[in-house]
């Protein structure tokens, strides 16, 4: 970016905690002016309490969950019984004539599940539909609308289906025999929907077994474990975790003359929206998808899925909107979850800790769905020319896996973490002294600094040294994630003649609270108070906004948002700059007024500016820019920045050796996000992040029975989740970043802050016992078997 | 969750005229039929209940609400030195009440049950004869042979949460973490009938296991409610305490529970000592060589 039209700017450049110092970057035409460091800001980088604290601890917040619109007609999806059938026949039609039924729908497309790229040969149903095998119990087959949820219910046991039961597998080891139970019966097309490792369509598949995706491969690992003078060398294992969004998946469908409304309890609305469009031959201005208050979505709320279609179909067939909500049952069963994995992980290096290779071989299952690999992290996080990597996914009879926060990079980091701190030990080194000599990054150096301080990791005794019943340890592991940043991501700011400002954007709250930031980014541009500012989001009928997944919604909104408003603050000055006598660049925003830079005791009240307007209201529109100092990739609609994020979490443990129970005591997490705007929210999606780890090192576990196939713990009784007296102190410190990339130089959080705790703890319970464990969840009773002492006497 | 009709009763003697059955009884379908047809059942704190009927393995057609009739959550002391609890009593009432402190073991163990708000509405009675939470009991797609069935699938299948005692032919484990307190104090259960007769039993005895009927945990009969519980006076020198185990502190059912109480005489030597282990075997486990083995250590 050289061109005339750019022109050149000084940013402020550095970690805030070392030092901060210059950086010149060519910004394109329409940018917001640099931003200083945020000690000198008014709103961005405080700690603003979010706008709905008050209504979500109230209840007052609308989630789609309260959605109720006038005549809605509540929707429930039948689900298969069997692990692998064929549906033989399936009749409706006493469903159908059931009291209070207005409409009933048979399933023939399921979302989210692998395609496979021979269409599915069984004979059609006599109406001439092809019925998709129902390949896990938990699969939706057809779906009813009735007046009340119970005779939705009622009705749903009249649908009569004929199924043609198949073997079938669930679990990882048997589905990779040959000889085991086919899941799909020819090659399916994928891309990665659990987000672990993108794989192409045209990768091998033999039975259940696809792959391998190769990805990261470099260099000659050959040669640099002959060159390696000490190797490590483990297996590890990722269980399968789901998501257990606080409010299940919920949607209203509203199938109108007009076209089509959907409230979605949803992570993009754009793309949800776009989805629709296509799949029910609507154009996309006549589909407006909808989001208030979000329970949570940790990557399993991206698309539309099947029960979307279903209550939109439903909806078309009754005339009037249909609420389908799932029960806990099909939240756990077929909502998403993280992959299970499988890891052999080989480290080589030179004494002085340089690493000469790494090889790393892994099998996952994402169920139905394809994408179970464990990502970028062991290729991308330490410095290694000579990396190799074979990844596998494995089908079994199970639902359909999709991202989980971090996808790939979570499970990953627990292998890779634990075995850097094998390394480390066999080379009789501290394991942040070996993360210094590997770890090109400044950022995590600081990090490793800040943390070891606030930990305490001068006393960290050699592992297992401790004694007695209760032994404690402490360790650390990395965290690293891309930083994404949505290219198609816009907002409107708008400015009334009386002075109220409003941002409009399909961006939606996650639960994050983007409101409130954006909110800052605003009132920071105009002079005035965040609460002055109106936030419009979560409707396509507004600027298209980005997702809010792969932890990109600040970096990609908030920069447009800030330059929306720069637009309105110079057609502002420029209407205030006559009345005042001087030319609108003499001019500034302050604390709600416009004023003379040189003579601030001149000017207007804001209200007193914007009454100036020749019209009503005054809007400007932006759109996310490239990153100033250009991305590391673009694809599509989203970008890589240049900068990856991360962070460096370091947990104190204490395990009791006689019950094998670990107790976290305290995690500290040092995090980056670049520019943090809102502190405080920052430090509350770490402590969710170390939390979702927390639980998913010691208890979470979705458990299929091999016999029967069925998802056993398909609730949060035997689903277990970490709860309040599981919750360690949890330290948060946010850096700030600034590298001078946007106008906002702001990135994300959530991700990089749920990859590190896991690892941290194991290194952790390996340095209070000095055995590892190398499997997850790590239960009493895989502690006390590390210790040898089984459970039972043994 | 099905419609169904609603009674609140003001005695004992309206639930029998309802024509209550057991939820033991209303759950259990043999080859296709059900024990009972249209079952009416009753309901104290309804936690348990509401569950079996949210899941669809209960579908009464009538409940009879209990919580109307007074004097059936007092706790009291009785002539003798007996403490009388009465089935209605809430888990929460129990964790404190002054009478119950003395029986530490029960106090210990009705603080650590479920969570706050549970035990806020659960009550004794209730406690005692929740249904077990074995997943494949729990599920709608395993006709277990509590359920009536032929198979108990913790066998061949995922078992880690099961019996390791007494497990023959079902590896349930009892889930009330107060009976195993209650067991090992010799606690007595005072069931009521129609007629308002009384019956009283040891509670150890009330519990049933697997090989003389799978389909119950106790000998709760159809008509009879649970109305009291009753304690023995404590040996002077008694001293008790239940330890509950989960994988975690929040909201979790044991993986093993232990309730103690041992006797000393007048030297402080343990003359007796009552063990019983929870979440070990169908019913409350009494661990006699254990129980023996501390009296006698104790005792030399």
């Amino acid at each position: 970016m050289s061109d005339a039209t750019t022109q050149q700017e000084k940013f402020p450049f550095g970690i805030a905690s070392v030092s901060i110092g210059e950086i010149e970057r060519r910004v394109p035409p329409g940018e917001a002016p640099p931003l200083p460091p945020n000690n000198r800001l008014a709103f961005i980088g405080k700690s603003v309490p979010r706008f709905d604290a008050r209504a979500k601890v109230t209840g007052a917040s609308r989630f789609t969950v309260d959605v109720k619109l006038p005549g809605m007609l509540h929707g429930r999806l039948l689900r298969s019984p069997h692990p692998n059938a064929r549906i033989v026949s399936i009749d409706t039609s006493a469903a159908e004539r059931h009291p209070g039924v207005r409409a009933v729908h048979v399933v023939t497309d399921i979302v989210g599940r692998a395609v496979e790229q021979v269409p599915e040969t069984d004979p059609p149903q006599p109406n001439g539909v092809r019925l998709p095998r129902a390949l896990y119990a938990g699969a939706p087959i057809a779906a009813v609308a009735a007046v009340t949820p119970d005779a939705a219910a009622a009705a749903l046991a009249l649908i009569k289906v004929e199924y043609e039961v198949l073997p079938f597998v669930v679990d990882l080891e048997e589905a990779r025999d040959p000889n085991a139970p086919v899941v799909f019966r020819s090659a399916v097309a994928g891309s990665g929907f659990a987000g672990g490792v993108a794989a192409g369509a045209e990768v091998a598949q033999q039975g259940n077994v696809r792959g391998p995706s190769r990805i990261g491969t470099r260099g000659d690992v050959t040669k640099g474990f002959a060159e390696a003078e000490v190797t490590v060398e483990g297996e590890y294992r990722t269980q399968v975790q789901t998501h257990c969004c606080m409010e299940t998946h919920a949607a209203v469908a509203d199938w109108h003359a007009d076209g089509l409304t959907v409230y979605l309890s949803t992570q993009f609305t754009a793309g949800v929206r776009n989805e629709l469009a296509a799949a029910f031959g609507l154009p996309r201005n006549r589909v407006r998808v909808l989001v208030d208050a979000m329970g949570g979505g940790f990557g399993s709320k991206s698309g539309a899925g099947t029960y979307v279609r279903a209550a939109i179909a439903l909806s078309r067939a009754a005339g009037a909107p249909v609420r389908v909500v799932h029960d806990r049952h099909e939240e756990q069963v077929d909502s998403g979850n993280r992959p299970a994995t499988f890891q052999r992980l080989k480290i080589g290096a030179h004494r002085d800790g340089r690493l000469s290779a790494i090889s790393l071989y892994t099998y996952g299952t994402a169920g139905t769905a394809t994408g179970a690999g464990v990502g970028n992290f062991a290729q991308a996080t330490y410095e290694c020319s000579n990396f190799d990597s074979e990844q596998y996914d494995v089908f079994i009879n199970a639902g359909p896996a999709c991202a989980m926060r971090g996808p790939g990079n979570t499970p990953g980091a627990f292998a890779l973490e634990q075995a850097v701190d094998e390394l480390a030990e066999k080379l009789n080194l501290d394991p942040l002294a070996l993360r210094d000599r590997i770890d090109a990054s400044p950022v995590r150096r600081e990090e490793r600094r800040i943390g070891a301080e606030r930990i305490g990791w001068s006393r960290r005794h050699t592992p297992g040294a401790d004694t007695g019943t209760i032994r404690r340890g402490i360790g650390v592991a990395q965290s690293l994630w891309g930083a994404n940043v949505q290219t198609n991501a816009s907002c409107e700011v708008r400015l009334m003649r009386d002075g109220s400002v409003e941002l409009r954007s399909s961006v939606q709250d996650i639960g994050t609270g983007i409101r409130t930031v954006l909110a800052q980014v605003v009132a920071e541009e105009l002079g005035l108070t965040p609460q002055a500012i109106t936030l419009r989001i979560g409707d396509t009928d507004f600027p298209a906004g980005p997702p809010s997944y792969g932890s990109r919604t600040t970096a990609s909104i908030t920069p447009p948002a800030r330059n929306a408003a720069y637009k309105i603050k110079q057609k502002l000055l420029e209407v205030a700059a006559p009345k005042l006598g001087v030319a609108a660049g003499a001019l500034d925003l302050r604390d709600g007024r416009v004023f003379v830079r040189a003579e601030p005791a001149r000017g207007l009240s804001f209200r007193e500016a914007a009454a100036l307007l020749r019209t009503d209201a005054i809007s400007a529109f932006a759109s996310r820019s490239d990153d100033y100092g250009g991305f590391r990739r673009a694809m599509g609609d989203a970008a890589l920045a240049q900068n990856d994020l991360g962070g460096v979490q370091f947990a104190q443990v204490a395990v009791d050796t006689e019950t094998g129970i670990i107790r976290v005591e305290r995690v500290v997490a040092v995090q980056d996000c670049g520019r943090p705007i809102n502190p405080e929210q920052i430090e509350s999606q770490v402590q969710g992040g170390v939390l979702m780890g927390l639980s998913y090192a010691l208890y979470e576990d979705r458990i299929l029975d091999r016999p029967t196939g069925h998802v056993l713990n398909a609730d949060l009784e035997h689903y277990k989740i970490a709860g309040p007296r599981e919750t360690p102190e949890i330290d948060v410190v946010v850096l700030e970043n600034y590298q001078g990339e946007s106008a906002t130089d702001a990135y994300g959080i959530a991700e990089p802050a749920n990859i590190a705790t896991a690892p941290a703890i194991a290194n952790a319970v390996y340095n209070a016992i000095g055995v590892r464990l190398r499997q997850l969840p790590m239960t009493p009773a895989a502690v006390l078997a590390a210790l040898g002492r089984a459970p039972y006497g043994g | 969750m099905r419609p169904f009709e609603w009674i609140e009763a003001a005695s004992s003697a309206e639930v029998t005229a309802a024509g209550a059955t057991t939820v033991a009884d209303a759950m259990v379908m043999t080859n296709g039929h059900r024990k009972v047809s249209d079952p009416t059942v009753v309901k104290a704190g309804g936690i348990d209940l509401l569950d079996l009927m949210k899941e669809e393995l209960l579908q009464p057609r009538r409940i009879v609400n209990l919580r109307g009739i007074a004097g059936l959550d007092k706790i009291a002391g009785q002539e003798g030195g007996r403490l009388r609890l009465g089935a209605l009593a809430t888990v929460a009432q129990l964790a404190v009440d002054p009478l119950v402190r003395p029986y530490a073991a029960l106090a210990d163990a009705a603080r650590n049950a479920a969570s706050p708000q549970i035990r806020n509405v659960a009550t004794l009675g209730g406690n005692l004869l929740q249904r077990p939470r074995c997943w494949y009991f729990r599920s709608v797609h395993h006709h277990c042979v509590r359920k009536g069935g032929e198979t108990c699938f913790a066998f061949g299948g995922e078992n880690q949460y099961h019996a390791i005692f007494d497990h023959r032919g079902c590896a349930i484990v009892h889930p009330s973490t107060l009976a195993t307190a209650l067991v090992a104090f010799d606690a007595r259960i005072e069931l009521t009938d129609a007629a308002e007769a009384k019956r009283e039993t040891a509670l150890e005895e009330f519990f049933v296991l697997p090989t003389r009927d799978p389909h119950r945990e106790n000998d709760l009969r159809a008509g009879e409610i649970v109305s009291a519980v009753l304690l023995p006076k404590l040996a002077a020198g008694a001293r008790s305490a239940h330890l509950k185990q989960a994988e975690k502190e929040s909201f979790d059912w044991p993986i093993a529970d232990v309730a103690v109480v041992l006797e000393a005489d007048a030297q402080g030597l343990c003359r007796r000592a009552s063990v019983v282990l929870g979440a070990a075997a169908p019913v409350p486990h009494r661990a006699r060589s254990a129980g023996g083995g501390a009296a006698r250590q104790a005792a030399q």
